[in-house]
């Protein structure tokens, strides 16, 4: 039972994992771009959330009225002002200019907040729990999580199949000079994107913060997971990046099964297996010529 | 009369390589002209000018009087230049349909609607949910030209449309241009084969390295005026 109990857990943690990977999977599948800057911006929605609910003192589930659009909207001018000047043939500009944001956020952050572990309360619900019977209990805030990581992803995969934006945003991926022919202007569906994926990163910072401690170094490892996730689950696919997420989830908890220490080098080593096995991930999207 | 579309002494540069020399060209409403040329003799880098692919800054180019240069490449289709593109340049990821909605997105008034184009090339209606890297080289020239149309532009550009196609199929193709410019649309049209430009077109103007080599009626042009200034014995000749 304890195994299956890992395992239970594995795949709610994996929901938090495919969260923090869902906005990357978004930024890299339309721009081709990739954001060393992204754990940083979950961990600062996080402090968001903390002063929210210091200032407040409600639920911090309703931090995410303010902190998503709040969260959209930065993204958008962060993207017209700064990282479309980055966009082109050349990856390396991207990487080292959010390499340079991540830096500078993590010392903003800690000059406001110090290098202390915080956590934000959701009162009752930090220690509720619901029971699937045999035994087995989740923690709701987990399985909460686990249900968001999968309303997001349905909500992207409906945006991108079913409205004018989405059209746009996959063109946009496939082809970004000829979108312009269209009458399309690539720079703001950057910035449209950019937007997406920041309020994913809002959600996942808001629940992050709800879940687990955190502290201004954090968001490199939560960039770490996301990239296994993104990557297990195979670029351009944010259903195989839950999927990822989950198998990232449950490499953990069986490891953790195993021997405490060995939870994160678990994960690592799954990761690095599939990559060598599979080198495409999971999941990859299809792309004919 | 001010012309449709109109440059003056145009010269572009990709970088310090100086691609066109003093272009002057210019088309009129509802005309079809057809630009030939040997291959590197600058048809698609003309092409490319005309959508803002290519910026020349400080050139004279307008269309309808408006200066083309200062636009970006977005603005230009706003104003009403489309373009079927060498390769067609297809959005895999979108289905036929969604690749014609896409068309649309400067929301132009016109005759040209997801019906009107489905009625111009029916095939289109019937893989309308497939995937457009599933097509046929034709029926992915039928979608790129339908995709073009529907931005219901004041000029249309065909980047070599008979490019890897089979005649019979060229022919089917070329028989919706009197439909489209029945709409009033003008039609600029780049093609490696000169009887069929010829056959198709009103005006015809040649590139040859860069410069317009022969510019006139296309009925009025004889075989081999067209043929020497194509290859350029022409100006070897004088």
């Amino acid at each position: 039972m304890e195994w299956v109990n890992a395992i239970v857990q594995g795949i709610l943690l994996g929901g938090l994992y495919a969260l923090f990977a869902a906005g990357l999977s978004l930024m890299f599948g339309i721009m081709r771009f990739v954001n060393l800057a992204h754990g940083d911006f979950i961990v600062a929605a996080a402090f968001g959330t903390l002063l929210f609910v210091d200032a407040t003192g409600v639920n911090p589930l309703w931090a995410l009225l303010p902190i998503v659009p709040i969260m959209m909207a930065a993204g958008y001018v962060g993207q017209r002002l700064v990282l479309n000047r980055l966009s082109g043939k050349d990856i390396l500009p991207s990487i080292l200019v959010t390499f340079g944001l991540s830096i500078i956020l993590q010392n903003l952050m800690l000059e406001q907040f110090s290098a202390d572990s915080q956590r934000v309360s959701a009162g009752a619900l930090d220690t509720s729990a619901i029971s699937l019977g045999g035994g087995l209990t989740v923690g709701t805030v987990p399985f909460l999580l686990f249900l968001s990581a999968i309303g997001v992803i349905a909500v992207l995969n409906w945006i991108f199949a079913k409205t004018a934006i989405g059209r746009q945003l996959r063109a946009t991926s496939d082809d970004p000079e000829t979108v312009g022919l269209m009458g399309l202007d690539k720079r703001h569906l950057f910035g449209i994107a950019m937007a997406l994926a920041s309020a994913v990163v809002a959600v996942a910072g808001v629940l992050l913060a709800i879940k687990t401690n955190f502290d201004p170094a954090a968001g490199p490892i939560r960039l770490l997971f996301a990239f296994e996730a993104v990557i297990i689950g195979g670029l351009g696919s944010l259903w195989g990046t839950l999927l990822g997420g989950v198998i990232l989830g449950v490499a953990q908890g069986l490891g953790a099964q195993i021997d405490p220490g060995m939870q994160i080098l678990a994960g690592h080593i799954v990761f690095l297996v599939i990559l060598v096995l599979r080198p495409q991930g999971l999941f990859p999207t299809k792309r004919g010529s | 009369m001010t012309h449709l579309l109109e440059a003056k002494s145009l010269d572009a540069f990709y970088g310090d390589f100086q691609a066109l020399f003093g272009v002057e060209f210019h088309v009129d409403q509802g005309e079809s002209v057809a630009l030939i040329g040997a291959n590197g003799a600058g048809k698609t880098t003309f092409l490319k000018v005309l959508t803002g692919l290519l910026p020349v800054p400080g050139q004279s180019l307008s269309l309808e009087g408006v200066d083309l240069t200062a636009l970006r490449i977005h603005q230009i289709a706003a104003r009403g230049i489309a373009m079927s593109p060498e390769g067609r340049r297809l959005f895999p990821s979108l289905s036929v349909r969604e690749n014609l909605q896409i068309g649309a997105s400067v929301k132009r008034p016109g005759p040209w609607s997801l019906e009107t184009v489905e009625k111009l090339f029916p095939i289109l209606a019937e893989k309308a949910n497939t995937p457009s890297t599933l097509l046929s080289g034709g029926q992915q020239q039928m979608v790129a030209i339908g995709r073009a149309l529907m931005a219901n532009p004041k000029l249309l550009l065909l980047d070599e449309v008979s490019l890897g196609l089979a005649p019979v199929i060229v022919r089917d193709i070329y028989e919706t241009l009197p439909m489209i410019r029945e709409q009033g649309t003008s039609v600029i049209l780049v093609e490696q084969d000169i009887g069929q430009a010829v056959a198709v077109s009103d005006r015809l103007y040649c590139l040859q390295e860069g410069r317009i080599s022969l510019e006139g009626k296309s009925s009025e042009l004889g075989r081999d005026e067209i043929s020497a200034a194509y290859f350029g014995r022409a100006r070897e000749a004088s």
